[in-house]
């Protein structure tokens, strides 16, 4: 992948100089021109109005892939804090880096979140690249894959991991793109296999059939990663590690988008349903709005999260940000208990993928009790109750 | 305002069948349908022109059966429909789906907005919209809820995990849209009829001008090298007898998950 | 013989296959039980072209045949009867505009009727006349620039919500049925009021109202055809009315159809299936043939409508048919449901008393076998 300036064409009007985050443009008697900071990333590109900049993005099997090193997790924050998913990331990427023999790097881009490094080292990254600017502080595509890109081409990471969040399923394409990398969406298994190629496995056909994926030519071998499939490791605060801060400097005045307002979801917001470890679902076997105060009080004995089918949603006992499934969102929590769901194929085709499921339902022929790992065929009003009881006793 | 709507074949279900000695999908019996999500993106599409007037291309990258769902989208009354078909172009994953759908849009010259469904519910990916944004160097707005147009400004409203984000940018630019943002209309009889004896364009390589190094098999960095059907969970233990037996090994086995509170 | 339909032909059925099964069937349930006119369909039918299929081009239709509008028909009432019943009414008044009105009657009247802007109707039946048409009494008098219209009429399908009305009165009772004449009648009319909406066997959501005419000033701009020459207007349109109740019939009975066999093959009695038994095997047979036979009819009536021959046997043969048909196909379908079938759980009970219509409307199967018989005695010797 090539940045090549057409000098003809330049008219010294300086917006690529504003857009380029590592200082490496100069313009010097009206034509711009590159220096030795220059990252490839490819921002100058865009915000060039006379095209006098090109960005050639050109996959070619020439790449000499001995020369890239490491594996790389890009970090997601949200709300000031790092994401689940990121955690699992590290895990993960600490198991293949130590196969690969390699080191494990975690890429922070944001603003004033320094902070959240330690944590990055301690739940295994070897090293932290750290890149802040007030213009990082709210993910936007632009700054964050003209940083990200920069950063590839600067360090050649040889695997690029990002957690398969929409901002993570926003990124990923737009830098593997930009750098002409080979990306798998949504990998729900990874290895290092017998080529030393980063080998990934991911589900396709909604789930229905499974596929193995491998990039031979192409560097990075970047992957979306499912969140809640795989494991973190213990925090070790003992855990030694560098921060690398990498300086940038954006300019607002470059950013294509704009963020006009953030919107909550209008839900129980006590924990986030998305990443949620434990969750307590109620549906149709509930009867009415009121008996979804059951579900509450389980979900807080247990530090969980409320969800619901589509049902409970429809029939406007709860608002649809609880919807698990097929039309709502896709959860993977390590505990989901469903209280008078039936599990219909939507229903399932939103939560098949947890770890534990615990059903309770009065009719035995419900199709959840075909993957329920503990089925009660009994009263939800009964049982739900008691158990919250013993659990707060228990807990 | 011109408009173009990025829209995949599909097979109509992801009930799919894979024939266990030569690990190839079974595709008999299954009708192709027009991907869901870019049906949304049609729809999309046309609101926009309804409002602001102009017009819709409707383009797609695949075999000559993928026609079909071209005249689905002028069915549903897109104006023009381009089908990109060519041996080159067979065998390609994201990259080279993007590179090809971008030299398409360049070709056709001034485009105001190109919408896309979120992703194709075969590959499951989503990866197309923002690479073919990243190839023609637009803004790229992903996972659409909502979209409104004035002032060649474009503001939608996202729907990331727990909150919406309004964001705005100026056109040219690339959405994605979910399915939530719009019901997709039925086609009204006329366009049917309209469709039926439409021209669907068909460009080549040679009309590309595409460099076949970047396109189909040989333009993709990624492989597959293996598809198989995942094992199905199956049901547990049923747990039977009095409510307090049933509590407690439910409670018994919650705490063996070992897990922290939030 | 192709039995095949046009591409084109075939792609407005798929399309509209999609449609019906897609958004009216689904809710086909709700439409009927909510006791009210059904506007969202109406307004999608609209959307869709399909309130004009007939109507030439020049005025707002797509041209195409009657064998397409009742093919149409079909599906649209074996997805959602009440929708099926808006738009065989509707048609009764495009009709007799298309066919007899003037090049100003039709761009005024016949156009937004096509295409959906406005609803249809055709006001025959009096409590006086029902098998007995020409003994409509409803009287119409030339008033200088206007014709004065007083009387009533009944079980008016659509009846209230359409705008538009084909009414035939009589402009000179001594003559009898030679006095009746057509008349365009619109919603608003100054002496154009509705009476009472029958509550029905079925059909809840279906209006059947009554009309009523006060000294009710009708322009003269909206004589339809002759003065006196309304027999003939009412009998065509009645005999594309033949069609369209066949057709309607049809779609009714396929339902039933439809819904019996899944059920048949799931419900286990004694062990098996109750499909596997011959009993209900004999059923589901004679049930698929006369649907198909009845099919068969109506496509041949419309068939040789649309080719411009005479066709009122044939529409005849299909009506009657096609009515009896409904009427034991839908009551053998509950029969196979058994006691289930008998509640409102399940949808046959209502087919069936829906299948009942049809028999009596739009000619009763005693005139069908009048008309038919009168065919037959002229046609065969001896």
């Amino acid at each position: 992948m090539a940045v090549r300036l057409l000098v003809e064409k330049c008219t010294g009007c300086r917006l690529c100089l504003r857009a380029c985050p590592y200082n490496a443009i100069e313009v010097i008697e009206d034509r711009a021109r590159f220096n030795d900071n220059c990252t490839q990333c490819g921002a100058c590109a865009s915000s060039c109005k006379f095209g006098a900049i090109l960005l050639e993005v050109t996959f070619t099997r020439e790449v000499d892939t001995s020369q890239y090193r490491g594996v790389w997790v890009v970090a997601e924050h949200l709300h000031g804090e790092l994401r689940r998913g990121t955690y699992e990331l590290l895990g993960e990427g600490r198991r293949l880096a130590d196969k690969r023999g390699a080191e494990l790097s975690a890429v922070l881009l944001g603003d004033q979140i320094e902070g959240l490094a330690p944590r990055l080292i301690a739940h295994g990254a070897d090293r932290v690249y750290l890149a802040q600017d007030p213009v990082l502080a709210h993910y936007r595509t632009g700054p964050y894959a003209d940083v990200l890109a920069g950063m590839i081409n600067q360090h050649r990471p040889e695997i690029v991991l990002v957690s398969a969040t929409p901002q993570g399923r926003d990124l990923a394409p737009r830098v593997a793109a930009r750098v002409s990398a080979g990306l798998t969406a949504d990998c729900t298994g990874l290895d290092i296999g017998e080529e030393g190629l980063l080998v990934q496995t991911r589900p396709a056909f909604g789930g229905n059939l499974m596929a193995t994926i491998v990039c031979r030519q192409a560097r990075p071998q970047m992957a979306t990663v499912r969140p809640g499939v795989m494991k973190a490791l213990a925090a070790d605060p003992a855990r030694a590690g560098e921060v690398v801060s990498v300086p940038v400097h954006l300019d607002e005045r470059g950013v294509l988008a704009k963020i006009v307002e953030i919107v909550q979801q209008e839900g129980d917001g006590q924990v986030n349903l998305q990443d949620a470890q434990i969750i307590v679902s109620g549906g149709r076997g509930l009867g009415k709005a009121e008996s979804f105060a059951l579900i509450r009080e389980l979900a807080q004995a247990l530090g969980g999260a409320v969800g619901a089918s589509r049902a409970a949603v429809d029939a406007g006992w709860i608002p649809a940000y609880h919807q698990v499934g097929q039309t709502g969102r896709t959860v993977q929590p390590k505990l989901y208990i469903a209280c008078g769901i039936s599990g219909a194929v939507q229903h399932l085709a939103g939560m098949g993928s947890s770890d534990v499921i615990i059903a309770i339902n009065k009719d035995p022929s419900a199709p959840i009790f075909n993957i329920a790992t503990y089925g009660v065929v009994g009263d939800l009003f009964e049982i739900v109750p008691a158990l919250t009881k013993k659990l707060k006793e228990m807990l | 305002m011109r408009i173009v709507a990025c829209i995949k074949q599909v097979p109509e279900t992801t009930e799919v069948r894979v024939d266990p000695k030569t690990n190839a999908l079974i595709r008999e019996g299954v009708k192709s349908v027009i991907n869901p999500f870019d049906e949304n993106a049609v729809e999309a599409a046309l609101q926009l022109r309804e409002a602001h007037g102009g017009e819709v291309i409707a383009i797609s990258m695949g075999p000559p059966q993928a026609e079909e769902a071209l005249r689905h989208a002028l069915a549903m009354g897109a104006d023009q429909a381009i089908l990109l078909t060519d041996p080159a172009f067979r065998g390609g994953d994201t990259l080279a789906t993007s590179y090809t759908l971008a030299a398409a849009v360049r070709k056709l010259g001034e485009v105001d907005l190109i919408v896309c469904g979120k992703q194709a519910i075969d590959g499951d990916t989503g990866q197309v919209g923002p690479g073919l944004a990243e190839r023609l160097g637009l803004p790229q707005v992903t996972f659409a809820i909502g979209l409104e147009i004035s002032d060649h400004r474009l503001r939608a409203r996202r729907v990331l995990d727990d909150f919406f984000e309004i964001v705005e940018v100026r056109l040219p630019a690339v959405v994605t849209v979910v399915k939530q943002i719009n019901e997709p209309r039925y086609p009204s009889m006329r366009n049917v009829l309209k469709a039926k004896r439409a021209e669907v364009a068909k460009w080549s390589v040679a009309e590309l001008e595409a460099d076949t190094s970047q396109t189909g098999f040989d333009g993709s960095p990624t492989t597959v090298i293996k598809v198989w059907p995942p094992e199905r969970r199956s049901g547990g233990r049923r747990l039977e007898g009095p409510v307090e037996e049933v509590v407690d090994t439910l409670a018994e086995a919650i705490k063996e998950l070992n897990l922290a509170a939030g | 013989m192709d039995f095949t339909f046009s591409q084109d032909q075939q792609a407005v059925l798929d399309a509209v296959k999609e449609f019906a099964d897609g958004e009216l069937a689904p809710k086909a349930r709700e439409t009927d039980e909510a006791g009210v006119w059904p506007a969202e369909n109406v307004r999608k039918l609209a959307q869709l072209d399909l309130m004009g299929i007939p109507v030439p081009e020049e005025y707002g239709g797509l041209g195409m045949d009657f064998l397409t509008w009742a093919a149409v028909g079909e599906e649209l009432s074996r997805a959602c009867t009440t929708t099926g019943a808006v738009y065989g009414a509707h048609v009764l008044c495009v009709y007799p505009i298309m066919t007899f009105g003037t090049d100003d009657q039709k761009t005024r009247l016949l156009t937004p009727l096509a295409r959906g802007e406005k609803v249809g109707a055709f006001g025959l039946t009096e409590p006086g006349a029902g098998s007995d048409a020409g003994a409509v009494s409803t009287r119409a008098e030339r008033d200088g620039d206007h014709y004065l219209l007083n009387g009533t009429k009944i079980f008016i399908s659509n009846g209230g919500e359409a705008e538009v009305y084909v009414i035939i009165a009589n402009l000179d009772p001594s003559r009898g049925a030679r006095g009746m004449t057509a008349f365009i009648v619109e919603k608003g009319t100054p002496g154009f009021t509705f009476g009472k909406d029958e509550k029905k066997m079925a059909y809840p959501s279906l209006p059947n109202r009554e009309l009523i005419f006060t000294d009710c000033r009708v322009p003269k701009e909206n004589l339809l055809g002759r003065e006196k020459g309304g027999f003939l207007v009412a009998m065509r349109t009645l005999g594309v009315g033949r069609i369209g109740m066949a057709i309607g019939a049809v779609g009714l009975a396929r339902a039933a159809l439809e819904a019996a066999v899944p059920y048949a093959k799931q419900r286990e009695q004694f062990g098996k299936p109750i499909s596997s038994f011959e009993a209900i095997q004999f059923m589901l047979s004679d049930m698929a043939t006369e649907i198909d036979a009845a099919r068969l009819l109506t496509w041949r009536a419309a068939w040789l409508k649309d080719q411009g021959r005479p066709f009122e046997k044939e529409a005849a043969m299909a009506k009657l048919f096609a009515a009896e048909t409904a009427m034991r196909v839908t009551t053998k379908a509950v029969q196979i449901f058994g006691g289930y079938g008998y509640t409102k759980e399940f949808p046959v009970e209502r087919y069936m008393r829906e299948a009942k219509l049809f028999e009596i409307v739009e000619g009763t199967s005693e005139i069908q076998r009048l008309v038919i018989a009168n065919h037959v005695l002229r046609e065969l010797g001896g």
